[in-house]
């Protein structure tokens, strides 16, 4: 099943429309196996459409894909044993507990009881759940919920695993815990996870599709990406209270100013600080501070859609 | 057999649940004890009489709660988790039919346990009529895997109360010949009135097979067609 230089993922041309709403738009890709691949993109970008697609929900209106040379439309079954996915809503079985819960997938998916029950046991000590793992889940909290809905992705063990924003409402703690365990599976398995977080594409990803209007409109590890935008540096400057004839004056001296949640960021070579305070200080606005910073994926995402990923 | 897991956690979502054994186990037993309550004024409220009626109307109730059970499932992301395993339609089906048919069973039992106290007598093949109710269960069981296919939780009421209302007018409870006309066209087109004769038949007057065999396989065919559209709108739902 797991054949040598077997693409892990093939889609060519695939596409999804929902009426004269264009979801997903003759999207080619290829995912190696064992390769950490990130979709990175908004709302309704058409990340969670093409997992979707990938994993048998949704018919495809256009195009093909494959799962490790099985067709995502021809052989459902034969992918489906491939894969497994965390979905983006938590999606676990209310009246059962925690044991229950894991026991079903992994028996969905043809594991044996001694491994599932070992598996689980591991799962639910990574999650912070062994504790409570004889309780009901209906009386867990958002977070428990979340964490038992995503080891239950991992339970089956998969080869193609995808994440569709795995770590989106989960606390600081939990998000490390999970990213430690996706980082410990990368390179055994292949792990497609769709993303807000920048800084979670960023750490864990080989490869990023940045993703826009169901659209890729762009591919390639997160340095490459970095460096194909700009080599010019970005100055952050941190002022409140910033008013447009203010950035207009800034613009007079520096042509490329963004605005930012609490400021601005200036990309230039070099910016002067004398600069910044005779075009602010007239208009009585205070700077807090100024640094310069890397370039990062979001400046990646404004530069190639118009548009900051958080909004 | 992967949908046996599917099953087990589908049984103790009912099992788990006050409202589903409510309506599927209490109720029926609760409609029995007083309806032959009425029996020193009229001869029609004897466990004999009601047990077969009352049967029915209890998988009437199973049907509901098999539909609300597939149907919730349907809109949550569990289920689109469930469809991501490597489980076929037919299995997903039987894992959603199989818990009911196991209520089905501990419901009837129990409904002739307490009908034997209350003075229910069976003069004919008890087999037989464990088979009769057996293919009946399966029918009112298929109608629920259709209606949880095809319907959202919200109108799912709305056409329970449509199955009620043909199963005790389809002639389950009513006398289709007094009742005539159109009615008992449509009554006798239905499997509702079929299945009750048939036990009525074997139970009360003691027939044997030969005698119920119309009714019987008005019934199973039916059923048939009952798992055939189950399975056909199970697999639709599977790919959006």
């Amino acid at each position: 099943m797991n054949q040598t230089n077997q693409a892990a993922i093939e889609a060519v041309a695939l596409r999804k429309t929902f009426g004269k709403l264009t979801a997903v738009s003759d999207v080619d890709l290829t995912v190696e196996q064992g390769e950490l691949f990130a979709m990175l993109g908004p709302n309704g970008a058409g990340k969670t459409t093409t997992i979707k697609m990938l994993c048998c929900l949704l018919r495809p209106t256009g195009g093909t894909a494959t799962i490790l040379g099985h067709d995502i439309q021809s052989e459902p079954l034969s992918v489906k044993q491939l894969i497994d996915v965390s979905p983006q809503e938590t999606a676990i079985a209310e009246r059962l507990n925690a044991w229950e819960n894991l026991s079903l997938m992994a028996g969905l998916h043809g594991i044996g009881k001694g491994e599932a029950k070992e598996r689980s046991e591991e799962l639910l000590e990574m999650m912070g759940l062994s504790d409570r793992a004889d309780e009901k889940v209906k009386k867990y909290s958002g977070g428990m919920k979340r964490r038992l809905s995503i080891a239950m992705a991992l339970v089956s063990d998969p080869q193609v695993l995808f994440l569709d924003e795995p770590t989106l409402g989960l606390d600081p703690q939990s998000r490390r815990a999970i990213w430690e365990y996706i980082e410990a599976l990368k390179g055994r398995k292949t792990i497609v996870l769709t993303t807000h977080y920048l800084e979670e594409a960023d750490a864990l990803a080989d490869r990023i599709a940045v993703i826009d209007e169901g659209k890729i409109v762009a591919l390639g590890t997160p340095e490459q990406l970095k460096e194909g935008i700009s080599d010019t540096p970005v100055t952050v400057v941190e002022a409140q209270g910033l008013t447009d004839d203010a950035i207009d004056a800034l613009r007079q001296i520096y042509p490329v100013v963004r605005v930012v949640a609490g400021g601005v960021e200036i990309e230039a070579d070099e910016v002067r600080l004398y600069d910044i305070e005779d075009c602010l200080r007239p208009r009585g606005i205070d700077i807090q501070s100024t640094y310069r910073r890397q370039v990062t994926l979001d400046d990646v995402f404004l530069h190639l859609t118009g548009k900051q990923l958080r909004e | 057999m992967r949908s046996l897991e599917l099953a087990k956690r589908n049984f103790r979502e009912i099992w788990r649940d006050p409202l589903s054994l409510g309506i599927t186990i209490a109720l029926p037993v609760l409609l029995l004890l007083v309806l032959q309550a009425f029996g020193e004024v009229d001869a029609f409220f004897t466990a004999t009489v009601l047990a077969p009626g009352i049967v029915l109307f209890g998988f009437v109730m199973l049907m509901f709660s098999a539909a609300m059970t597939l149907s919730r499932d349907r809109e949550s992301a569990f289920f689109s988790r469930l469809l991501t395993a490597p489980v076929g339609a037919r299995d997903f089906v039987a894992a959603y039919s199989l818990p009911y048919l196991i209520v089905a069973v501990i419901q009837a039992i129990l409904l002739f346990i307490i009908g034997a106290l209350l003075g229910l007598e069976i003069n004919g093949n008890v087999g037989l009529v464990i088979l009769v109710l057996f293919v009946t269960a399966i029918l009112y069981i298929g109608l629920g895997m259709i209606l949880g296919s095809l319907l959202p939780l919200a109108p799912l009421s709305g056409a329970y109360a449509v199955v009620l209302l043909l199963t005790i007018f389809g002639g389950a409870w009513m006398d289709l010949e007094a009742i005539g006309g159109v009615f008992q066209t449509i009554g006798n087109a239905l499997p509702f009135a079929h299945a009750l004769d048939a036990t009525r038949d074997v139970m009360v007057g003691g027939a044997g097979f030969s005698a119920i065999a119309t009714d019987f396989y008005w019934v199973l065919g039916y059923t048939l067609v009952s798992i055939a559209l189950a399975l056909f709108f199970f697999r639709r739902r599977m790919v959006d």
